[in-house]
Parts: structure tokens; sequence; C-alpha cells
């Protein structure tokens, strides 16, 4: 047991003290920061130099609703649209916004001309167009005597709630799309992580292997000792990784708003510059309430522990997998790809079976998988914010406890015949016999 | 006193016996050789006493205990193909192989740090592995295989790569490891360094034992009764013509053979009542040399 801690100690140390893992772990969190304020910058800066723009609007129409912003000042002149081009030709202003008085009160479109050589940026379009389309909507409101109020007790929403018959437990549409959420970005997530650190401990086996050090290492350790180190050590790197993320991210993010003055909610309010807030905006106001209600009301006591057991019960069968291929493969480095396939393979197929979960997480697909030990490792995760019933999750934890150790148990036998194998890879017809060689 | 003892060793690969049925000692405090052609079963003996493989049946002792999951720490094994992690330190590498042959950190470090200043290397200890040369990586290995103070080390083909002054460092400290009472098992094919090193060897070919025992008695067994005799002046005809088998007589030395009972001292008298004048005498050994080919082509028809 000493042993394996000294092995675990070093596969964890040499990594954590490597520049490449600092910098990735250290970086990733600030680089989705930087992409995040180059997103906000580039939709925010439409327009970089200070732009004029004269509004002739005899009817006082956009009134107070036009709003000058940062770069775009709006200016109300009266003076005839000839007058304004005179000075527009002395390159004072950028442009003249035509907004002749409205006539024609139903008609269903409008054309207004903007005056310039130059076009109107998307979003200050975008702007001009929702102030005006909301005046008209008052307007005509006004002139079919349309009450504010009856227009609003139109609008309805509607959705379809669950209600359980027997069990009794509080069902609504939003968790539904509430578990879904949850449950593909923890299946995405968790093929990547097992699939990123699995093929570490690969690596690793290769690495000692090629280099030779493995025979000095197992005439002081087992085989199977220096496996497990590896295994462990790596996953505690993995673990230390999500970890700092998790604590980084947070602190990043709100340094860097504070920094670039990116007010966090900004994305969003690109979509609604000068839109009125109107009732559908409120409700989905109280949908996001709602979202948060829903995450907090979820069984995070069952959840979380269990999606930590799935975590690690597939990481460790999955990475001594890689072990086995890792110490299979011979001097070159290349044939690793063809005997990782087999691994690929359950990986992947989990992976997609898990997105279907998320659409229906009762289908027979999703239950048999969600017991089926490898596959049930991504899949139970997913269907877990789905609430599945104890004996499900009794079934698939107990039968992944007992399949992870025969895996570990076999990728030893593998391990331990396989590193010090050289040649020619090995075929899946030899690795089968190494599983029962003696000794 | 018997630092390794092995008694009927057999171990079967699928296709072909690896081991057939070896027994030898190996006295503490000696150098041993441990002799045979590339494909001759050495490395997979030598995996058996380091406990990396197990024996199919027979028996293996280490200071006369049965093998065992602590024996490790007490063996120091120096593998032919050498490999240290490239991308780690010296020093923390030397520490963690050594911590995985018992050694708490802190007893480690001191006896690192005492080897590393004996080779005059203890300035390697923060360079990294891939910036040392082949050499250099190999004293490093040296030390790895024996700071712990192991009763038994296994050093297989120690010299290959090393240069005339490295190799001569290294062989220093082989008897000075034997004064302190460490017994040496040496596995390599270059015979003159196990006719200079080794007392006892066992040499083996397609897993069989051909010949066991100490080098001196191994040569005298092998030996052909040749003399050799160099003169000055004028061979007597009495020579050439009577009692001598002479096999070769070129310049001033004659080489002949004598009979298997004389003893060198009847042979020197006859010669010196021939009336020869002689400069030097003496009996020719075969090399070891000459007997591993001798045996292992005659073993191979």
């Amino acid at each position: 047991m000493n042993k394996i801690w000294l092995v675990t100690q070093r596969e964890y140390l040499t990594r954590v003290k490597n520049k490449t893992f600092i910098l990735t772990t250290l970086l990733t969190p600030l680089g989705i920061l930087v992409f995040m304020a180059a997103v906000v910058l580039v939709m925010s800066t439409g327009s970089d130099k200070a732009k004029v723009i004269n509004v002739y609007d005899p009817s006082n129409l956009l009134e107070n609703e036009l709003k000058t912003r940062d770069n775009l000042t709006f200016q109300f002149s009266n003076q005839s649209i000839s007058a304004q081009k005179e000075i527009y030709k002395e390159n004072k202003i950028n442009g003249i916004l035509e907004i002749p008085a409205l006539t024609d009160s139903l008609a269903t479109s409008y054309v207004y001309k903007y005056h310039s050589d130059d076009q109107l940026a998307m979003d200050e379009s975008y702007a001009i167009e929702a102030a005006i389309e909301k005046k008209i909507r008052d307007f005509k409101l006004k002139k079919l005597h349309i009450d504010v109020n009856t227009l609003k007790n139109l609008d309805t929403d509607v959705s379809v709630d669950p209600v359980t018959i027997l069990e009794d437990k509080k069902i609504s549409s939003i968790t539904t799309i509430v578990s879904s959420v949850l449950g593909g970005i923890v299946g995405y997530a968790m093929f990547f992580i097992i699939l990123f650190y699995g093929m570490q401990v690969m690596r690793s086996v290769m690495e000692e292997k090629i280099n030779r050090i493995v025979e000095v290492l197992i005439s002081s350790v087992k085989p199977f000792e220096l496996m497990m180190g590896k295994v462990i050590g790596v996953g505690l790197v993995g673990l230390t990784q999500i970890g700092i993320w998790i604590v980084l991210m947070p602190i990043i993010y709100f340094i860097g708003a504070a920094l670039f003055g990116i007010n966090p909610g900004s994305l969003s309010d690109m979509h609604s510059i000068n839109v009125p807030v109107d009732d559908i905006a409120l409700s989905s106001q109280d949908k996001i309430g709602q979202i948060f209600i829903e995450i907090t009301s979820m069984n995070w006591y069952k959840i979380l522990p269990l999606t930590l057991f799935y975590f690690l019960a597939g990481y460790f069968a999955y990475s001594a997998l890689f072990a086995a291929i890792g110490s299979a493969v011979g001097e070159d480095i290349n044939d690793a790809s063809s005997l990782t396939l087999p691994v690929m393979m359950p990986l992947m197929f989990s992976m997609y079976i898990g997105f279907s979960a998320v659409n229906a997480p009762d289908s027979s697909l999703a239950v048999w998988s969600s017991m089926i030990p490898l596959l049930s490792s991504i899949v139970m995760p997913v269907r877990l914010p789905f609430d599945p019933p104890w004996w499900q999750i009794m079934v698939s934890v107990v039968s992944l406890i007992i399949f992870t150790i025969f895996l570990v148990w076999v990728a030893g036998r593998i391990y331990r015949v396989g590193i010090l194998m050289y040649g020619k890879k090995a075929s899946f017809k030899e690795l089968s016999k190494w599983i029962f060689y003696k000794g | 006193m018997n630092v390794l003892s092995l008694h009927n060793v057999v171990k079967a690969y699928a296709n072909h016996v690896a081991v057939n049925d070896v027994s030898f000692d190996v006295k503490k405090g000696s150098i041993f050789g441990l002799l045979g052609p590339n494909g001759a079963g050495k490395t997979s003996l030598i995996r058996i006493i380091t406990t990396i493989t197990a024996a199919d049946s027979g028996q293996v002792f280490l200071n006369g205990e049965p093998l065992n999951r602590l024996h490790p720490n007490e063996i120091g094994y120096m593998p032919e193909e050498r490999g240290l992690y490239k991308k780690m330190k010296v020093g923390e590498q030397l520490l963690y192989l050594a911590q995985l042959k018992g050694l708490s950190s802190r007893d480690a470090k001191i006896k690192l740090k005492a080897w590393l200043e004996k080779f005059e290397i203890l300035s390697w200890w923060d360079k990294k592995v891939a910036d040392l040369s082949k050499g250099m990586s190999q004293k490093v290995q040296f030390v790895a295989t024996v700071v712990h103070d192991p009763s038994l080390i296994i050093l297989d083909e120690p010299f290959s790569g090393l240069d005339p002054i490295n190799t001569n460092l290294i062989k220093d400290e082989i008897y000075q490891l034997k004064q302190k009472g460490a017994s040496i098992l040496f596995s390599t094919h270059r015979m003159e360094q196990v006719e200079e090193i080794c007392e006892d060897i066992v040499l083996i070919n397609k897993g069989k034992i051909l010949l066991y025992g100490g080098v001196g008695k191994i040569k005298n067994d092998f030996k052909e009764h040749l003399f050799s005799v160099k003169y000055e002046g004028k061979l007597p005809e009495t020579i050439t013509n009577h009692e001598y088998q002479i096999v070769s007589n070129i310049g001033n030395e004659i080489i002949f053979k004598g009979e298997k009972g004389q003893s060198s001292n009847d042979l020197l008298r006859g010669l010196i009542r021939n009336n020869i004048n002689i400069v030097s005498y003496n009996e020719i050994m075969p090399s070891l040399n000459e007997i591993f080919i001798k045996i292992v082509e005659s073993s191979n028809e």
C-alpha cells in the first residue's frame, strides 16, 4: 500500500508541477474570459467613431424614445431635409433620419429613409427600428381604441405540466428542461474527463515502457501497485484541475468584469437595446426565477454523491483499460490508436445514449444502459436529475462496482505481462491469453 | 553462507522453456558471473530472482529464506536496457527510486548525497535526465541500483556503453561493494570482464546449465596441457625429435602438449635436461571466451 502511495505521489507531483499543466489550468478560465470579453467587445463596438445622426421628425414621433448612446448621438432638427443635406456635406453629421408624420394608421409595414453615404451598423438600425416600432404600436393602439390592459389579457402562456399519479412528488415542465440541460452537461463533461485522463494514464504507461524504466520499477513494486498508483495519481490530477477551475472561474470572471468594465449582463442586454420591457420579457424573467427554484429544489444530496461515484467508478474502469492498452503497445506510439478503439467504443456509445436519455430518460434503452456497467457510468448520471427509481440506482451501482473491480483485475493481469513485452504490438488474442498467464 | 540459492528452477512460456531445471548458489560476498549467449534465459532467470515473475517450479532462497514480498528491498537490479524518466530531475528521480526500495525520504537523501558526492556528480541533482549524456545517466542508474545497500546486486551488462574511465570507476565500486559484504550477480557475455572480476560462474544455454563452478577450476578442467616456452639461441634437436608433441614453433617460442599425468615441474625438468636456454615457461590456460564458444557450440549441435 505504501508503494502505491509513492507511485501516486510521483504521478501527481510531476504532473502538477509541470509547466504545461500549470499553464492550461490557469489559462483555460482566462482564455474563456478573454473570449467572452472579445465577444462583448466586438458586439458593443459596432461603431468606434463618434457618430452624429440628425433626426427630422416634425410630428415628434420619436421624442424621448431615441436615446443617445456611447458613440451615437441623435440630434432632433426640424430644418428641411435639403438644408440638412448641406450640413451633411460639411461633414458635421453622419446622416439624416427622416421620420414623416404617421398617416396610414393600419399599415403593417413602414419604410423610413436614412440619408447617408455610409450604412448604419446593425445594432444602430436595430435600435432605431425598435424605437419606431414601439411608437407605431402605441399609435395604433390609440387609433384602434385598444386598452393596454385588454391587450395584456390576450397574451397567454401555456405549458403542459406533468402531475404524478402514484408517487408524491412535484414536477413541472421546467423540471424537465432543467433536468435535460443538467443531464446533458454532466454526460458531456463525464465523457471528456474520462477520455482525457484515461488517455493520460495510457500515455504514462507507454512512456515508462518505451523508456525502459519499467523493469527497474517492477523490481521494486508489484506491477499492479504501479498501475493503481498511476491511475489514482492521474485521477487526483484531474480532480485538482477541475477543482481549481471551479474556484477560479468566478474569481477571474469578477476580476475581469471589474477590470474591463464588462457588465456580466451586457451580453443579454445587447439584444434588448431600447426594446421596451414588455410582458413577454417579464414572463421570461419569471422563468429564470423558476429555473433557479427548480435547481435548488433538486435532490442534490442524492445527485452529487452519486455523480461523483459514477465518475470515479467510470474513471477507474476506463483508465485501467487504457493502462492495459498502453502496456500492450510495442515501441511505436502510433500502434495505440487501433488498440484504443474497442475502449473508445463503449465510451462514445454511452455518450450518445446519454444524449438520447436527455430526451427520453425512461426509454428502455436509457433504463437498461444505465444499469449495464461501463455504459452506466455516463448514462446514469444523465438520468439522475430525472429522479430514476431507487432499485435501478442500486442495481446500477452494485453492478458497476463489481464490474469495475473485475476490469481493474483483468487490466492488471494484462498490464503485468504487457509492460515486459517488447517488439510488435500485441493482438487482442494475445491480450486475452495474458490474462491467464501464471506468475 | 549463500546469499542466493536456486533449486531446480523451471520457467516455461507458451512455446519454449526459458529456464530448465537450474540450480546454483551465490556465495555471500562474492562476484558471480551469469553467462550465456543471447536468448539463453539469463533475463528470465534474473526476473525470477528479482520477483518480477515467478518460477513455475523450483525454489529460490535469498539469505536462506524463500523469496517473499519484502525481498525486492534487499536486491538492487540494473537491467541491460536502462531507462530513467527523461523529464524528471536527477535528484527527484533517485529519491523516488530509493523510496520505492523502502528507504525513508530522509535516509534516501543522505545516502544519495553521499553517493553523488563520491561520483562527483552532486551538481547534477537539479539537472533533468534528458540533459545528461549516456555515460552520465549510467552513473545515475548505478547509484539508483545500490543506494539502498542491497545484499544482492544484479548487474546486467553494466559496462555496455561506458568509456574506459567510467568502466574502471564502476569496476572499483563493484569491488568496494563486495568488500563491504555485498554479493554481485553479474550477467554478461563479455568474457574478458568475467575472467577479471568473477570468482564463480554459471554458464547457461537454452535454459540449461552447461557449466558451473569457480573460474580457476573451470579453466583447469578445460586446459589442454599446452605449454609455451620462450628460449634463446638454438632449439636443441632432442626436443624436436623426442618426447614432445610440438604444436607450434614460431620465432623463439615453442608450444607443446604435455601428457595428462605429467606435472609442469616434470616437464620443465625435462626441458632443462635437453639443454635449452629458457627465457620463460608457462602453461597455457584456456580463456573463458574459448571455453564459452566451445561449450555453447557443442551444446547447440
